[in-house]
């Protein structure tokens, strides 16, 4: 196995997830499965291969270095879980 | 049978055209089809209001004889497309109440050119899935019954939309294609789906699942209204750096093509096992269709092909644990309430919002992202990604186009193949190459097995070649009548 559940615990705090104890085994397997099955890619000689992050073969455009003003904040805001005098509410971060 | 029954995109134009009915009289029909079959599950959101807004705005420019491309056709839009001041949900509870206040592109584009909207439809939670299975929303039934009326998968992740015409609630969705979105869909309704090339339609306003693999498309009842269709949502946008500038051609244009010495490739590779015999012997079939026609059949080899998912499965969950990371309870979508830290009102909103699979694929992601896995995993996935595209490029220099089957088999039971995710995930194998490789593919009905099921064949063609890729889908339509 090369995922344990103390891997699950580390992957699921840098995803901002919470796994249940009661469901770390069950997640470090499902994992551990779709690891193996990915693991053939390692037989596959890629040595003098480029990563290739995009299939589109054209050159980034460059937008025109000009301010646009969107005055969109009550719009924005809607859709806020919560809100205050145009500000996104979070819970206290500082003491 | 009611006058609206058999009605195309193509031939309701002339319709509405010449004014055999109206689009309100239309749009009316396909409101009260939409609610007499809520049993499928298709739509997430009804917008009937809307729909008769637009019905009578679209009479109005039929009247003044100001017609649009697709003037008073009414559709489903799959509910990963924002629409403004309409609830869009991607089908997961963190978005349940999310209204944009802004139009996707592609929806934009749609409205533009006189299309309805019928409403959103159901679709796999955030595109991921292959039997639509996976929406907060519940399943989607396909309207195709399986042996003693059992219910089936429509297939996913744009189960709703492909189900919503196959059922003869629209006359054609909208879908986006990821892995398989489109096509895997479209052959288990018996519906054509089009996946174009990747950058002809903006992604801008569509939910993000993998930002380098996503691409909209067509669900329609037939190859001409597919060409229609995809038309109007094509096209360079400012707002979506990664869409092409290349220009679009006039697609409905393909008839003017010619078969007639084209050459057809027919990868070995995809002879995958467990393909469907049925399935096997239509291809066959169609290949010797082809030869009638003065197509050249010829054998290729793509020899990445089984890398293809394994493959993907590192760079989709990879890229949408970086996408994915922008549902943090604060900004929009679901909140867990009374926490009182930061980090608790992420994990827990987070964790309550999302479902399995999309758990599930978040953590992978970041797993082959994390410090010490990022070269054996994430770069190595992209390495042979180019491989998996030099071969396509190293094929369309012997042929033209290529066959293949859409899926390995026809759709299956609601509630089989949940219990292993892998084996969900093969049922993309066959279409998951051309998503890696950007390329455009269709899957049109090519027949149905002994039970009545349908299934589809793939049409894959080199980069910004649709209307080549038409021309062969119509061969197979004609043939297949």
């Amino acid at each position: 196995m090369s995922i344990d559940n103390s891997i699950v615990k580390k992957i699921s705090k840098l995803s901002k997830l919470k796994i249940k104890s009661d469901s770390e085994d069950k997640m470090a397997e499902e994992l551990n499965n779709i690891l193996n099955w990915v693991e053939s890619l390692q037989e596959v000689n890629t040595e003098k291969v480029e990563p290739l992050l995009s299939v589109l073969n054209e050159k980034m455009p460059l937008r025109d270095d000009k301010v646009v003003m969107d005055d969109n904040q009550v719009d924005i805001l809607n859709n806020a879980p919560e809100k205050k005098s145009g500000f996104f509410v979070v819970p206290k971060v500082v003491e | 049978m009611n006058q609206f029954e058999k009605l195309t995109i193509k031939s309701t134009i002339q319709h509405l055209k010449c004014k055999d009915f109206s689009c309100k009289e239309l749009t009316e029909y396909f409101i009260k089809k939409i609610s007499d079959n809520r049993k499928l599950n298709c739509f997430i959101t009804e917008t009937p209001d809307h729909a008769l807004e637009m019905a009578l705005n679209s009479d109005k420019k039929i009247d003044n004889n100001e017609i649009r491309a697709m003037e008073g056709i009414p559709i489903a839009m799959k509910d990963l497309f924002c629409t403004k001041n309409v609830k869009t949900t991607a089908a997961s509870k963190i978005l349940e109440n999310f209204i944009p206040f802004y139009e996707s592109t592609v929806s934009k584009k749609l409205w533009d050119s006189g299309s309805v909207m019928l409403g959103k439809s159901n679709l796999d939670e955030f595109a991921m899935g292959s039997a639509n299975t996976t929406s907060f929303f519940g399943n989607v039934i396909n309207p195709i019954k399986g042996k003693n009326n059992s219910d089936l998968v429509p297939g996913g992740s744009s189960g709703g939309s492909a189900a919503a015409v196959a059922a003869g609630l629209c006359l054609g969705a909208t879908g986006s294609d990821t892995g398989g979105s489109i096509r895997q869909p479209a052959s288990f309704c018996g519906i054509v789906g089009m996946k174009p090339t990747y950058g002809r339609c903006s992604r801008f306003g569509m939910v993000a699942f993998a930002s380098s693999l996503d691409q909209a498309g067509t669900l329609t009842k037939n190859v001409d209204d597919s060409a229609i269709m995809l038309q109007t949502i094509c096209g360079y946008d400012e707002k979506d750096s990664t869409s092409s500038k290349m220009d679009v051609p006039k697609f409905s244009e393909y008839e003017k093509l010619s078969l007639k010495g084209k050459k057809i490739g027919i990868p070995k590779e995809y002879l995958v096992d467990g393909l469907n015999s049925e399935i096997k012997k239509s291809w066959e079939n169609f290949s010797e269709e082809f030869k009638k026609i003065g197509v050249e059949i010829i054998d290729i080899s793509l020899p990445h092909t089984k890398y293809s998912l394994p493959t993907y499965y590192i760079i989709a969950p990879a890229e949408a644990s970086a996408n994915l990371a922008r549902y943090d309870g604060v900004r929009y979508g679901y909140r867990h309430q009374n926490v009182d830290n930061l980090d608790d009102l992420y994990e827990i909103s987070r964790s309550k919002g999302f479902g399995d699979e999309v758990k599930r694929r978040i953590m992978i992601g970041t797993y082959v992202l994390s410090a010490g896995y990022y070269d054996a995993y994430y770069i190595k996935a992209l390495k042979v990604r180019r491989l998996i595209l030099d071969d396509f490029i190293k094929a369309f220099k012997k042929c033209d186009l290529i066959l293949t089957p859409t899926t390995p088999n026809v759709s299956f039971l609601i509630g089989e193949k949940q219990d292993d995710p892998l084996e969900m995930y093969l049922n993309d194998v066959l279409t998951v190459p051309a998503s890696l490789a950007g390329l455009p593919a269709i899957s049109v009905p090519a027949g149905k097995n002994k039970d009545g099921l349908p299934f589809g064949l793939q049409i894959i063609s080199s980069h910004f070649n649709e209307a080549l890729v038409f021309k062969a889908a119509k061969f197979i339509e004609d043939t297949n009548k």
